[in-house]
This record gives structure tokens, sequence and C-alpha cells, in this order.
């Protein structure tokens, strides 16, 4: 059976933890409940699972892409036009390490970007079970579960001291 | 004790979102007028490309006069975005918060200014395509990547793009906020631009992690542009005064003093007209002043040294240019006010904390910062070109003309429009920092005292 979600509202920090405690306890994976909130909670505040990611590795590939760029740009239109300038070799190195580390930093900065969206599983194409009250400071557990079990998952989030329950239907 | 009161996060929506929701009655008759001067800007700009360069006051030698003096300082205070924003994320400063955002839009809207004055220098504007980037196949001319006036363009391309997406990637969160608090075709846009935000940890721990990694890569950038904008005249063996190896940081920290200047003043402004008197609070501004005063004092070093490495050798042309810079009317006036505006009036006001908590004086020694910061510009460009050089046949002072005031006035109210615009769309605050400095608030008790507690994560 397809697993639906189920949102509980709390307006306190330490019942969301207690809610992610009690989920736990009834036996709910921690990769099927997400605490959602209106600004970043230190890690770990609400016991929740810890995220994995690579996004270390995106401006390593970027800045690799951007010198390898940088390089065959100036190179390749210093040898196209072949003037000769105070006497200078025509493949000089002093101005293509300027626009190669300009080309580097480029690469990096627009890759972190693009791992920054892929990390965060942007965009996401539809919005799931939301509630608006989320960015006026209260917090969300979201919790993805068993349509035979939103009863008993509804039940450890009013335990835990929901202010609001919330499923597919009735949103 | 904590200066200012506790904030409930409805209290921030509120608050912050009050620009954007709401329209003071101000507001459009505000953008109407600066609108107006940008649109006489444009028309003299449309008359100066009809009519040729020779509407300036620019004539050999004196090649370069207002508008390249403006590039230099929209340069220098677009440095404020970075310097703000990346070394107060990396440091972790408490005092960051009410302040990254105004810097960063601030940074884009100089860069496209600063970006517009050599274009429209050159008198033919649509030819720097060809000059600048490799395009223009048929004829096989390739741009000259040995010049500094190459490397510059490429500089700030990259500046321009990183600190667009830097403001872009921290305002998603923002952007769901505003999505849940607007109707309409409001909604539906801002709905796309947060791109499916919900908030979850994952989300947060990839934002954390873009504002300290995009700073750390940011930072690089921001101090090769204002290098590579010096050695558009340091790279210059030719004019004397400008061939020289301290040129690069002495530029860069000129332009984060002008830069931390302005967005000091645009944060006074910010919380004049939107009543943010709860975000940016006078230790915020006291903060900026202390770091005021150790930068304007760090820039006053290079300067010396600038000067004396000048004068040291006693060569004759660099002694004329010195002469001419410091001795004769009116470039020694203008020497003189833009060494007092820039260091000795702001910082003798920086010293004292009830100056630094006082905005009419921190606006006024901001202001100050920037007069003498323009000057500093044109006092650096006009003086080496305007010295009479031995192959120069032709010999000319520069007298800038009404045409190029119009220009330069209009970039200031070019960027004041953009920034009046950007906070009308998008908060100029960033709600999830303040909220995430309100929930980390904390005051603990040591002896008889009671402190700040603050917790920074790693």
């Amino acid at each position: 059976m397809a697993k639906r979600p189920i949102l509980g509202i709390f307006n306190d920090a330490n019942a969301a933890a207690d809610a992610g405690d009690g989920l736990k306890a009834a036996g709910v994976s921690e990769n099927d409940y997400d605490f959602l909130t209106d600004a970043p909670y230190p890690e770990g505040a609400f016991g929740e699972r810890e995220e994995k990611h690579r996004i270390y590795l995106f401006p390593f590939i970027g800045a690799l892409l951007g010198l390898t760029s940088g390089i065959i740009l100036t190179s390749m239109t210093q040898v196209a036009y072949p003037l000769v300038t105070g006497g200078k070799p025509i493949l000089s190195l002093p101005p293509m390490a300027v626009v190669s580390y300009e080309g580097t930093m480029l690469g990096a900065i627009l890759f972190t970007v693009l791992g920054i969206i892929f990390e965060s599983r942007l965009p996401k194409l539809k919005m799931g079970l939301y509630d608006t009250r989320i960015t006026e400071g209260y917090i969300g557990v979201l919790v993805n579960a068993e349509e035979t079990q939103h009863d008993q998952v509804a039940n450890v989030l009013n335990a835990a001291g929901a202010v609001d329950v919330k499923r597919e239907s009735s949103n | 004790m904590q200066e200012g009161r506790p904030l409930s996060p409805t209290e921030i929506n509120r608050d912050l979102l009050r620009s954007v929701l709401d329209t003071p009655r101000w507001f459009w008759p505000t953008v109407g007028f600066l609108g107006m001067i940008v649109l006489a800007a444009a028309i003299t700009i449309g008359v100066m490309i009809d009519r040729g360069l020779g509407i300036t006051g620019l004539n050999r030698p004196v090649v370069w006069g207002f508008f390249i003096t403006n590039f230099v300082f929209w340069i220098g205070i677009s440095h404020a975005g970075v310097m703000l924003s990346a070394i107060l994320r990396l440091s972790k400063a408490e005092w960051r918060r009410p302040a990254t955002r105004a810097a960063e839009v601030l940074t884009i809207f100089s860069l496209l200014t600063a970006l517009s004055m050599p274009i429209i220098h050159t008198g033919r504007p649509w030819r720097v395509l060809y000059w600048t980037f490799p395009y223009d196949f048929s004829r096989g001319i390739w741009p000259n990547i040995r010049t500094p006036l190459i490397w510059d363009p490429s500089a700030i391309f990259t500046y321009l793009t990183s600190s667009s997406l830097f403001v872009l990637i921290a305002l998603i969160p923002d952007f769901a906020v505003m999505r849940d608090h607007t109707t309409g075709i409001a909604n539906r846009i801002y709905t796309l631009l947060a791109m499916g935000w919900e908030g979850n940890p994952r989300q947060w721990k990839m934002q954390i992690i873009s504002g300290v990694l995009l700073s750390a890569l940011i930072l690089p950038v921001f101090v090769s542009v204002h290098s590579i904008v010096s050695w558009d005249f340091g790279m210059a063996v030719a004019v004397k005064s400008w061939h020289s190896t301290i040129f690069a940081p002495y530029f860069v920290v000129g332009a984060v003093h002008s830069g931390v200047s302005a967005v000091a003043f645009v944060l006074i402004i910010l919380r004049h007209i939107y009543g943010w008197q709860d975000y940016i609070r006078h230790e915020h501004i006291d903060a900026l002043g202390r770091l005021l005063i150790v930068v304007a004092t760090g820039w006053f070093y290079f300067f010396v040294m600038e000067v004396i490495f000048g004068i040291y050798g006693r060569e004759a042309d660099e002694i004329a240019v010195r002469s001419y810079q410091f001795f004769q009317s009116p470039m020694g006036w203008w020497t003189l006010i833009f060494i007092s505006t820039t260091y000795f009036i702001p910082v003798s006001l920086w010293l004292m904390r009830s100056a630094r908590r006082n905005l009419w004086i921190m606006s006024t020694a901001c202001i100050s910062v920037n007069i003498g910061m323009w000057l500093e510009r044109y006092i650096i460009i006009v003086p080496g070109l305007a010295n009479r050089s031995v192959f120069t046949f032709t010999w000319n002072s520069y007298i800038p003309s009404i045409p190029e005031a119009i220009i330069i006035g209009a970039t200031f109210a070019f960027v004041s429009m953009l920034m009046l615009l950007f906070s009308r769309v998008f908060p100029l605050i960033p709600l999830y920092d303040i909220k995430e400095g309100e929930f980390l608030r904390t005051e603990i008790k040591i002896g008889r005292r009671v402190v700040p507690a603050t917790f920074r994560e790693d």
C-alpha cells in the first residue's frame, strides 16, 4: 500500500522533538518523517536523522571545468590572432592565469549553486502536505505512513502536543 | 544585557514584509522622481552616442575622466556585500544578520552601474561586445587577453554572477514565506521562485552550508576584482603615478572602506523609511563604525605608502604628478578635501561611542567617506594623465562637461531606485536569519552580570 503524508503542527520545539521520539518508538522509520521549520534550528534539535550529502564535490568539479574553459579560451584566442606585442611570446602565461583564475572561480561557484539546489532536493514540482503556519513559527512534523497507520501516527502527534493534525484529504 | 526586545516569528514576518506587502505613500513618487533622473541620463547618453565623445570634457591626454572615476567608485561600493556578508558569515558574527542582504543587493546594483560606465565611456557601446568576448567569427579578430581591460570584464562578470546567485540562494526560504503571505499572481510568482521549499532539516543544512561555502568562494573573487581594476592603472608603464605595485591592496582596502560606509548609510535609511528600529539597532551601526575605524586606518596606511613610494625615487615625472596632486590649485584643494573627508573627519567621529550611536552623525560620516573616496579615484586618474609627458603631442587639462555630470549624478539615482524597487518585491533583511538569531538569543548570569549567550554551530 502506498504511503501517504500526515502533518502535525506544533507551537513548541520540545513538543515537536517529543513527537519525533514518539514516532521512533511507534516503529516509524527515521526516513519517513521530517521536521518543517521557518528557520534553521541547530542540527539534532529534534533528534532528526543525520543528512548525508556530497555538496563539497560540486565546487571541485566546477573549478576543474572552469579552469579548463579558461585555459582553452585564453590560449585559443591568442593562437587564433598571433599578434606579437612587445616582443612577448604569443602564448603569454601571466595574462592567461588571470582569466583562467576567474573561470575557475566562476565554475566553482556555478556548480556550488547547482549542488545546493540538487542536494536540497529542489525544485519540488508538486508541493506536498503543508501548512502556512510553519512560516509563522510553528513546527511541522511531516510523516509518510501507510493509511492503516494514520490513526496511530495521529495519536502519537496529538499525545506529543500537536495543535493540529492534517491529512492529505483535509488540505 | 542584549539590545532590542525579543521578537516573535509573526512580528518578524509582519515587520520585514511590510516593504513588500504595503506600499508607503512616498514610494511611487520617489521611484518616479529617481526614474526621471535616470531617464534624463539615458537621453544624455543617446545624445553623446549621436554627437560623439566631443561633448564630454575628455581630450588628449586626459582620455579617462568622470566615467572611469565613477566606474572605480561603484566597483568600490560593490565590495561592501562580500566584505560584510562573507567575512561576517565565516567569522559567525552575530551582528551580521540584518546587514547581509542589503549589502549583497547593493553589491549587485553597484556592479551593474559600474559595468555601464566603461561601456558608456567607449562612445560606441556596441563595439564592446567583440572587444571583450570571443565573437565576430567572420573577421577572425579575437580579444587581446594580454590587456587588463579584458581581465576586468572577466572579473566583473564572475563577481556579478556569483553575487547574484549568492543573493538568490539565500532568498529561497524568504520566497517561501512570501508564498505563504500572498495571494493571486504574486502568490504564483513567489511559489515558482520558492521551488517547493518546505524548510526541512536537509534544506536548512544546505542553506547554512551554502552561506559558508559561497562566502569562502566569493572572497577570492572579491579580492581579485578590485585588484584587477587597479591593474587597469598599475599595468600601464607609461603613466607616472599609476605604475605602482601597491595599487592592488590599496584599491581593495579602499573599496571596503567606501563600501562598508555605504552599507551603514543604506541601513540607516532603511531603518528610517521602513521603521525597522527593532532590527537595525544602534548596536549594529556602532559595530560597523568600529569596523570602519580599522578599515579606514588600513586604507590610510596604504595611501601614505603609495605617496611615499612615489616620491622616494625622486623621478622628475613622478614628482611633477605629486606636485600637481598636492600643491596646484584646484587639484590641491580637492586632495585636501579628499584626505579630510575620507579619513580625519569620519575616524575622529567614529572614535566616540556617542557619535557611533548617533544616526545623523553616522550618516554624515558615511557620506563624507564616499565623497572622499570618489575624489580619491578622480585624483588618481586625472593628474596622472594630465601631466605633460615626453611623447604627448597635445596637452590639455580636464574640465568635466554638463553631460558627464548628468550621467554621473544619475548613477546614484539609478542605484537608489533599484534598491527601492528590490525592497518592494523582496525583503531586504533575511527573515530566517533574524528568526534564527531570535531563538538562539538567551542570557546567562556570571556573578553579578547578565551577559548575552551565543550559540555557534560548526
